[in-house]
This record gives structure tokens, sequence and C-alpha cells, in this order.
């Protein structure tokens, strides 16, 4: 046989096969796609994608980003943003939905769910309606949440931006839904298989930058960054990433605890994704 | 209605000199082999709907102790709610309307460790109008555990379930017998249910690693022994006996090159192959040959964004993005192997199908076959017989359909060759997705495949007839998958125009496109038999050539026509009257410096016009005009014949191909085929 003339049968690591996995869903993307977008919310999965981007496109994001600015970026993060925008040559779109605040939304006055939406979900929808993209590449996780562990790698939305998850195509074999009707664009999700863990493993293994505010100032760190009012950090004195994964190791509290939207009402965070939320 | 939240303090602004990004130090660094982490083992979990598979999840996750905080007692007050003891189902089934009807709606994927292993399970549903589902999730296993109820016996699903698992290649299965309880724990029944089932899997060629009696709803056998209930029981419990074999997934089989190629980019200056390795291994030097254009180079270098050092070598499975010392022609859809040990190449393709769709496909039906990075229509033209998931027989009537969740050995025959192997010599190559509009509907694996003979030549537009009557360029268009065109060589004698032309046409010809070279010497001989070289006669003879390439083009033909055509007036008078009959024109102009050309002198005419043998020899004592806007000049003095042949091509295609919006309108002529 053939098969046994070869000798170099390594045990291929798991991290790898993911980014080789991630890879090639970019690359699909790319091909299949007229005109694909990547929202950037500048976290360590956010990270992690511009790395894999890079990787997948030979050096050079061939499709913009996007940054949905709530207007209640913690200022470190808007220095990152910055910072990133220059050393990764990004071709980086910012879009706040000014609508929307003028109304006077926000969370002194409303609640985290109907903030989210309008300040998140909204905006998207208005970038979407402004550039026409017919695929938006994300950084969700299966391990993010539970209504998350349903998704698809390729996903497609409806025109309203709905995810219709009880009728959703089958996905085998790396062949992936990529045919769109006018209007309609397909959430193409390159991390869906990684953990929380497997973020940090690879961010560990490539030293990929990220933001220092995942590490502990004054006794106290972040796990998760969203907007300043309803993101709380937890304690920890943890301030190197080998902390960090061994803090998750022995952790049990889900990761999204410091995010407020998410715990407003049973079954919050279902609704917000129905309605087009990452 | 809405209240805001209690606001912390606003964040102060960042000082100027504030640096915002953490670096962390490299670890071991990309490609490296091993690694920190553990391997994990994706197991799907399949069976009859209400087998309990959502339980059997659901006690896996709390007994290893993998469940976040505060899941088990979301679980726990859900099932207050409901007016159920606590339902283990419940902490998978996390969307409303499941916990209504008590069923698992979609794939679900999470993870649990035991005993430093690493698992992830894809919760595949059991309610039959959702087995798309079941299929996704199994396609992505490395083993199975196939759930019975024990009160129940073997059902309808069971025995489906089974067969796909065998037809998605996932030959891991453990059988779980569940519900012990409910036939009190009694091993005779167990034995019956044994033997029941490792006779139908056998059938299947599935051998199951193990039979194992549990009750996921007591939490016996699953983790913990029962050795009250269950002392009869000398085997493994569940989780042992995926232990014992975790991880063992991550050895890569190594077989011949196969590297499906996604796209090519050319950012910058470089050509940048990308690609994912299916099977074999890539070294930089190695030979690759591009199927099914055949045209072979060497792997220049590894694309290494993010190393260290520059890759040398790449192995199965990998995503992997090369340049070629020569610039051949290379595009999506191509694969890339090593001279021996090639795919087959051909148009027809033997294979085990299964159907998803509420709509059957039906016989001489066009439907895309997605096989790697390949996509092109087929159709099935021979149903040979379709498998009773069930039975496990052969239906007796002949069949002129399949249908959904039907399983059938058919041949289907392509509009272009498909690369390909036979499943059991290269899985990732022998099996394909079938998409009919915009969804795919099926699947399935090759089950022969004849090496190494091509019938691309064979069968390439052996059952295309004329259509007569008034057909719309259009309709002709998207019968033929390409429009018409004539591409026009002109250039010295000895500049190459042949060579170029005979490469075109083949290369063409293998990608399923109509075409023909129209060669001015063989003109000579017939249609213009009675003109000479004067330059009235010589300007005849290219009126005469541009007409019949028009009729030609206007046929649905690509066109290649091969000639001095010395004159700017003349060619531009075939481009003008191309370009008015609603024609692809394309001038291309084959540009050799006559010293060059007069020192390859293939038929030694240059020697003879020097002589004074010839007269009126264009470049000698015969004026050539080089074309002032030559739509593509190819410098066959200084490029390689493979580089000139590549660019046309690639110019050629951009010409010809059918654009999306054209391809979705072209469903219907075709299917008159």
């Amino acid at each position: 046989m053939y098969a046994k003339t070869i000798q170099s049968l390594s045990l291929m690591s798991y991290l790898q096969h993911l980014e080789d996995q991630s890879i090639y869903i970019f690359r699909e993307a790319f091909a299949n796609f007229k005109n694909m977008a990547m929202p950037w919310s500048m976290g360590k999965d956010s990270n992690t994608l511009i790395w894999l981007a890079k990787k997948a496109f030979a050096g050079k994001i061939p499709f913009p980003l996007l940054h949905i600015d709530t207007t209640y970026e913690f200022p470190e993060m808007l220095a990152f943003r910055e910072w990133a925008r220059k050393h990764y040559e990004i071709d980086l779109i910012v879009m706040v939905n000014d609508e929307a605040r003028k109304r006077g939304i926000g969370y002194e006055t409303h609640d985290p769910v109907t903030v989210t939406h309008e300040l998140k979900s909204a905006a998207l929808q208005q970038a979407l309606a402004k550039y026409k993209w017919d695929a938006l590449v994300t950084g969700i996780r299966r391990d993010e949440d539970s209504t998350r562990a349903k998704e698809r790698y390729f996903s497609p939305r409806t025109a309203d931006n709905e995810w219709e998850y009880r009728d959703q195509p089958p996905e085998f074999w790396g062949q992936f839904t990529t045919a769109v009707k006018p209007g309609e664009h397909v959430r193409v999700q390159p991390l869906l298989d990684w953990t929380e863990l497997d973020i940090w493993e690879y961010v560990r293994r490539e030293g990929i930058p990220i933001p220092k505010m995942y590490f502990a100032q004054n006794g106290r760190r972040y796990r998760s960054l969203g907007c300043w009012p309803i993101t709380k950090s937890i304690e920890s004195s943890v301030d190197t990433l080998e902390g960090i994964v061994e803090e998750l190791k022995t952790t049990k509290t889900s990761e999204r605890a410091g995010r407020a939207q998410d715990h407003h009402e049973r079954n919050a965070m279902q609704k917000l994704r129905a309605k087009g939320f990452m | 209605m809405s209240k805001g939240v209690v606001m912390p303090p606003a964040p102060k602004p960042v000082p100027a000199d504030y640096v915002p990004v953490f670096f962390p130090k490299r670890q071991g660094g990309a490609r490296a082999a091993g690694g920190p982490e553990e391997p994990r083992t994706s197991i799907v979990v399949v069976g009859h709907v209400d087998h309990g598979k959502s339980t059997l999840i659901g006690r896996l996750l709390a007994d290893t102790g993998s469940l976040p905080e505060g899941k088990l007692e979301a679980a726990e007050k859900a099932s207050r709610e409901e007016g159920m003891p606590l339902e283990y189902a419940f902490l998978l089934d996390a969307l409303l309307e499941e916990q209504a009807q008590n069923i698992t709606i979609d794939t679900t994927r999470i993870g649990f460790r035991h005993n430093g292993r690493s698992f992830e399970i894809i919760d595949a549903p059991g309610h039959r109008e959702f087995i798309k589902n079941m299929v996704t999730g199994a396609a992505a296993a490395e083993e199975a555990i196939l759930l019975i109820d024990a009160k129940e016996g073997l059902k309808e699903q069971t025995r489906r379930h089974g067969l796909l698992l065998s037809l998605l290649g996932v030959s891991r299965v453990i059988v779980a017998v569940n519900k012990m309880d409910l036939v009190d724990w009694k091993e005779d029944r167990f034995r019956t249910l044994e033997r029941e089932i490792r006779e139908y899997l056998g059938g299947l060629a599935i051998s199951p690693r193990e039979v194992i009696p549990i009750s996921a709803r007591e939490g016996a056998n699953v983790m913990r022994r029962d050795s009250k209930n269950l002392s009869w029981w000398k085997g493994p419990t569940l989780l042992d006996a995926l232990v014992a074999v975790a991880g063992q997934q991550g050895i890569q089989t190594e077989g011949p090159l196969r590297f499906s190629v996604q796209d090519v980019y050319r950012f910058d200056e470089r050509r940048v192959v990308a690609g994912k390795l299916e099977s074999g291994r890539i070294k930089v030097g190695d030979p690759i040959v591009f199927f099914p254009d055949r045209k072979s180079s060497r792997i220049k270098t590894i694309e290494s964004w993010g190393e260290e050092k520059p890759l040398t070598e790449v192995g199965s499975g990998q995503s992997v993005a090369v340049t070629l010392e020569e610039q051949i022609f290379v595009e999506r859809g191509h694969v890339g192997s090593l001279p021996d040990h090639s795919p087959v190449e051909s148009r027809e393709v033997r294979a085990r199908i299964f159907w998803l769709d509420p709509e059957p496909l039906r016989l001489q039906a066009p439907v895309q076959l997605r096989l790697g990075t390949q996509s092109v229509e087929a159709r099935i033209v021979a149903i040979d017989r379709v498998v009773d998931a069930e039975k496990l027989e052969a239906a007796n009537e002949a069949r002129e359909e399949v249908g959904r969740f039907e399983v059938a050995e058919v041949r289907l025959r392509c509009r272009r060759p498909l690369v390909y192997d036979s499943h059991e010599k290269v899985a990732a190559t022998g099996r394909f997705a079938l998409q009919r509009g915009p969804r795919i509907g099926g699947g399935g694996i090759i089950t022969e495949a004849d090496y190494p003979i091509s019938l691309a030549k064979a069968v390439t537009g052996e059952h295309l007839t004329w259509t007569e009557g008034r057909v719309s360029p259009e309709s002709r268009a998207s019968h033929f998958g390409h429009e018409g065109a004539v591409i026009w060589l002109t250039g010295l004698s000895g500049s190459g125009k042949s060579t170029i032309a005979v490469a075109l046409e083949s290369l063409l010809f293998r990608r399923g496109i109509g075409s023909m070279i129209l060669d001015g010497d063989n003109l000579r001989h017939g249609l213009c038999a009675d003109l000479g070289f004067s330059l009235e006669d010589r300007a005849e003879n290219i009126r005469r050539a541009g007409e019949v390439a028009k009729l030609m083009a206007e046929s649905g033909l690509v066109v290649i026509s091969s000639l001095i055509s010395p004159l700017c007036k003349e060619r531009d008078a075939v481009r003008s009257s191309c370009h008015a009959s609603g024609l692809n024109f394309s001038e291309v102009y084959i540009d050799a410096p006559i010293a060059a050309c007069e020192k390859r002198d293939p038929r030694g005419l240059y020697q003879k016009a020097r002589k004074g043998e010839i007269k009126g020899f264009t470049g000698i004592d015969s004026p050539y005009e080089p074309p002032q806007k030559a739509d593509l000049v190819l410098h066959t003095a200084t490029e390689k014949v493979e580089e000139s042949v590549g660019r046309l091509l690639e110019h050629v295609l951009g010409l010809v191909q059918l654009k999306e919006v054209d391809r979705t309108s072209a469903g219907g002529p075709g299917g008159q085929i």
C-alpha cells in the first residue's frame, strides 16, 4: 500500500487542526462571496480572527473590517483600535448608530437588552444596508452560549437579519451554503469549533497581540470586553497568559457572566440572536 | 417600560503614552507537532427519537463535572416550571420550543473532559424530519454512540442512522442499550438486542467496538458502575470505553498527494496558490501536476506569514498556500497531485448517494456536484438500486428518482470532467455533496474509480445535439455553459501561433468548452484553394477565414484562428464584423522578434524566402503590422510556452465563462438535453 511507504505519522495537534479549518473557512468565504466584511470587536476572539485571516490570505486581509462603536467603549480599547489599524494595515470602517443616540438611547435610561439591540444590532443592520455585504465573518464559538451550540460554519441570515434556526441547511465535508438571495447575507464563523481555552492556548502559541485590559491591574481584570457600563471586571491577580489559561482550567463560571445583558431575562440571548445579535 | 442600569463611574481617558497592547511571548509557534493541548475526540450520539440521546448527554456532562456553574440549577428550575423531575435533556435543549416539544431540534456541540481526555459531543436529533442535521453532525464525528431503547428495541431510525454512519464513513461505533431500568436490568433482554444490532451493523460492514447496557436517567454504567442492578456486566462503562481509544484519531494516515485549490491570490507581485491538503504532503522543490489541465511545476515556497522560519514541508489535512516555480495557469477547483498516483479524471461517476431534500432527485435532472473545491453540473443517468434503510434490501421495481432519506447506487454524468478518487483510496476526494438551487440536498461516496484511464476525450459532447430553429445566443450559451468567441492569433511565421492554438484548444476542451482551431494553412487546402499570395488574395483569404470563424462562434464554439494576418486593416475588419454580430472577439498578438522566428524556422520557410524561393514572405519582403490595440500580447521569445498558454487561457475564460447571474438562469434549457 502507498500509505505505508511514507513513514512520518505525526500526531497533529488539535490547535493546528482548528487553525487549518478556520483558514479553510476564510478562503471558502472569500472565493464564494463577492462583498464580504468582518465585524471586529477587538476582543481576543476578534484578534485571533485577524491573525487567522492574515495567515489565510498571505499577509493581506482582502476585505474591510467593521467596528461597531457603541459610544460606550473603554478608552483603552479605542487606543487598541488605532494601534491595530496601523499594525495590521486594516481597511477599517467605524459605525455608530447616531440616530439612536440622538433619540436618547443609552444605558443611563434604558435596559441593557434594548441598548445592545439599538447600538449593536441596529448599527450592524445600518452598515449592512449601506455596504450591501453578502457575507460577514464573525468570531462566535459554540461553547459561548447554548444557543450558539446550534450554529453552522456558514449560517444564512434573512433580509431582516434573522436567523432561521429551525430550518438550517445541512453542512458536511467542507461544503457550505454559499448562495444568497439579494438582501440576504451569510454569517461565516471560522471559530465555531474553538473553545475559550483553545483561543487562549492559540494566542499563547502564536504570540498574538491582545488588549492589555485582559490582564490584572490593581487586583482586577476583564475576562470578556464589552460596553463599560455593563462589563464587570473579575477579581484576579493574573497578569500573564499562562495565568489566564490556568485560571480557566479551574473555573466553572461562564465566560459572559460579566455581561449584564445576557442575564436580564430567561432566553434573553436567544431573543437577541434571533434579531441579529452576534 | 425600560430602565437604565446603575452606572459605574465613567472610565478615565488614557494618557497619550498608554500602550494598549499586550504582546505575549510566542510559545512553540505554528505548525509545531504535538503541542501542549490535549487531543480531542468528537462523538456523535444517534438513534431513534426518544431513545434518550439528550438525557445521556446531560448525564455525561453532569457526571464528569463539565457543566458551567448555574447550568444544572437552570435545568432544575426549567424542569420545575414544566412540572417535571430533573430532566437531564434540558441541559442541552436550550431553546424554548424544544423544551415544549421535548425533542432536540438541531445539531448541538458541547465539550466535556474525563480522565485527562477531551471530548466534544455532537448531539444529533432523532426526529425523522431532522435527519439532515444528523448528517451534519455525524459527518464531522470520529466516533458514534448508537443508542437503543432496551424496551423498544431496534426501530426504523436505529437502522437508518446505522446505514448513514456507514455511508458517512464513521466506522468507530459504540452501541449503548439505554433504559435498562425499564426492562428490570435483565441480561437476557440485553443479549438479544446485542445479537440483533451486531447482525444488522455487520451487514453494513460496521463492527461495533462495544455494546454496553446503561441507564442514562439513573446514571448506571455511564460513568459509574451499578453493582446492584448490573452486577452481571463485566465489560467497561461507557466513559471507560470512550477514554480507551480517545485521541487516536489524531494520527494522520498518509496517502497520495491531493491538493484542492481554493483560490489563487495576486495581492502583491506573488501568485499564491491557496488550498487544502486533502491527503499527502508538500515539500519545497517537489514536483506537482494540476488536474484537469495536467500542467506541471515545482513548489517554490510555502507561504509562512506569522512564522519565525519559512515552512519547508506541510502534511495531510492542512491548509496551505504555495508559490510555484513556473507561472502556470491554476484556478479554484484544480487538484494538485504527484506525477504518479494521479487521481481519476472523468465525466462519469459511480457512487452511493443519500438524499435529504423533500423534493426527490430525478433521473436526468441537473444537480450541482460539489467535490472538494470543484463544482460541476451533473445528472443521474442510471439508478442501479435504491436501498431500503429498514430492510437493507434493494427495491424491486426500476426507479426513476431517489426520494427523501433514501440511499441509492447511481451513475452520474458531469458536464465537465471531474477529478476524483474512490472513497476507499482517498476519503476526502472520494465524497461529494449534491446541491440543487441554493441548498445542499444530499451527498455521496464514490464506490468505483477507474485508475488511471481518462474518459474525458471519449465522452465529451456525445449527448449534445444541435438545437434547431430559433435559438437565442443566450440560450445557446446556457446550453453549452459558455459563450462562443473568436480568438484571433496574429504574428509572424514561426512565432508560435500553432503551438499555442493547439495547447489552448485542448485545455478548453478538457473544461467542456467547445473549441476549434482555424488554421490558415489548412484553409488554403479547401475553402481558399483558389487564392494565391498576392496582397489582394491574402486579404480575401483573411476575409473568408473571418467569416468562417464568425459562423462557428455564432454556433457556440470558441474559435482559435491561427493566421499570420499581417495587416491591421484586415484584422480590424474581422473585429468589427464580429462585434456587429454581438460576438466576443479578441486579438492576440504572438510577439516574437523576426530573428527568433527565423532561427526557429520550423518548416524551413525563412530559408526558402531568403533564397528567393518564396516571394512575398511576411517579414522578409512583405510587411507585418503589429497590432496597435491587441487584447493580449504573448511574448513567446521570452516566456515559456506554459506561461503564454496560461495567460491566454485565463483571458479566454474571462471572456466566455458565464457570470453567476447567467448560470442561475441556465437551469431551464440545460434540463432539456
